[in-house]
């Protein structure tokens, strides 16, 4: 069966990647590009931790048909950081230990980047609407919102 | 094993493709399909996409309302003028689903998925199939009978509606375990049109309480002619267990599907939280 070559901005740099017909968005990032922050879960849509933007707004990679994203722009957790700095939301997730054992923590750092993008000063409510899609099975939850809200903090949040 | 993907520009072609090769699927937003490849469903061979644009339009000038069968939850939500849909789109999923799940894969989800097809069954919506046995607009309730004897054919390029005539007329609620995304135990969408204080023509529908979202006749009848009251609604919630066939799931038991319609049937009649 002859693959299909897809061509698509990755974290800003453009990129060509012969994939399976049938194949996902997910594993053509972990096993095509070597980008492995995206995590996969259960590769049903109900864990979120194969969470990227496509063109800014939050997708499940892993029901991604990788063909779809040909001349659009994918952002995962890896393009966060800018050189040796981390992104707000990754300080603010580390400052609140927001990660435990981390598996969640691409996608809920996807999510949340979504939201504060679109809403940089979102309600405690809103934060957790925006993550609703994402399990965490390590911190109950709490810690993770209240970093978001100091991430967004930094912009002045609305406490509700 | 590899699949072919095929994509047309027109609806009409891709209807074509679906229709001529048993192992072909067409491919919306994918939520379910790729769950079904990603857990190795051999029976799709061959995935059928399309990217023509009228699949992805909402119209709302006229009276009645046309959303493309590939419009998403997100899409609708993003509307003004659909607000009155915003509490069924809402709660179909997190964000990410609803950057993907479209208007016509609700069609097609099996119980307890369809919430969104049940707000569509109250409202009175038609579909409109493009290479299929009908070219006119199918009443939904038929459509789904259709698709439960797998009798559809051809693709749904749309859904049509007429807005309801005050806001509060419609209305949704879904129940679910968890909050505030989880899969429904049920969800209810009521039109309750009012003249005189009293309903006149209410459209009731159910999800999760049988194979396919259901219309609730017998709450429907027991409706006519009453008020929004205690006692006005008193007929239609002993009559709301009629013709449902609620499944034990991983969500719920049928048991506890059927001792929680009356509770939330009720909250939704009296506009209760
Ligand atoms: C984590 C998660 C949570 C979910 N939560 C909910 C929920 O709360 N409520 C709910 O109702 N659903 C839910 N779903 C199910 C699903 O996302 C929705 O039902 C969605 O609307 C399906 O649309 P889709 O475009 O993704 O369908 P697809 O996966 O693309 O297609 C589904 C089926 O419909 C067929 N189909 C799609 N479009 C057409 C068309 N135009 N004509 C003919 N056939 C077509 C496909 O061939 C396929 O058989 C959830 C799914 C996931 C993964
Ligand atoms: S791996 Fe994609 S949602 Fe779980
Ligand atoms: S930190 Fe372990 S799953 Fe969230």
């Amino acid at each position: 069966m002859s693959k299909t070559a897809v061509q698509f901005r990755h974290n800003g740099s453009d990129v060509a990647v012969f994939v399976d017909g049938g194949a996902n968005l997910l594993m053509t990032l972990r096993e095509g590009l070597g980008d492995t922050a995206p995590k996969y879960g259960c590769g049903q849509g109900t864990c979120g931790v194969c969470t990227v933007l496509i063109d800014g707004e939050p997708h499940l990679s892993c029901l991604t048909l990788a063909e779809t994203v040909a001349g659009r722009s994918v952002e995962t957790a890896d393009g966060l950081k800018n050189g040796p700095d981390l992104h707000p939301l990754q300080d603010a997730f580390m400052d609140h230990f927001a990660a435990q054992c981390g598996f969640c923590t691409p996608g809920m750092l996807m999510a949340a980047k979504a939201l504060l993008d679109r809403n940089p000063q979102p309600t405690r409510e809103e934060v957790v609407e925006a993550i609703s899609g994402n399990i965490c099975r390590c911190t109950g939850y709490e810690p993770i919102i209240n970093a978001i809200l100091a991430a967004a903090g930094t912009r002045g949040a609305r406490r509700a | 094993m590899a699949i072919t993907v095929r994509t047309f520009e027109k609806l009409g072609d891709a209807a074509s493709a679906v229709m001529s090769d048993r192992g072909a699927r067409f491919l919306a937003g994918g939520t379910l399909v790729m769950r079904a490849i990603n857990e190795g469903d051999v029976a799709i061979t061959t995935i059928v996409r399309t990217s023509d644009p009228a699949l992805t339009q909402i119209r709302t000038a006229g009276a009645r309302i046309e959303l493309g069968a590939g419009v998403t939850m997100a899409q609708i939500l993003a509307n003004r003028d659909l607000a009155f849909l915003h509490p069924a789109a809402r709660i179909v999923g997190g964000p990410a689903v609803r950057n993907m799940a479209t208007v016509g894969g609700n069609l097609f989800a099996h119980a307890p998925y369809g919430d969104f097809t049940a707000a569509l069954l109250a409202l009175g919506a038609t579909v409109s199939v493009s290479g299929g046995y009908s070219a006119s607009d199918t009443p939904l309730d038929e459509f789904l009978s259709a698709r439960d004897r797998g009798g559809t054919r051809g693709l749904v390029a749309s859904v049509t509606l007429a807005r309801p005539a005050a806001p509060d007329a419609f209305r949704f609620r879904k129940v679910s375990r968890v909050k505030p995304k989880g899969i429904a135990v049920l969800s209810i969408a009521a039109l309750l049109p009012v003249a005189g204080g009293r309903i006149a023509g209410a459209r009731v529908a159910y999800n999760g309480l049988s194979p396919a979202p259901m219309r609730a006749r017998g709450v429907e009848r027991a409706l006519e002619g009453r008020s929004l009251d205690e006692a006005g609604i008193a007929p239609a919630i002993a009559a709301c267990a009629e013709g449902i066939s609620p499944s034990d799931d991983a969500i719920a038991s049928a048991w506890y599907r059927r001792e929680i319609l009356p509770v939330h049937l009720k909250r939704l009649l009296l506009g209760q939280a």
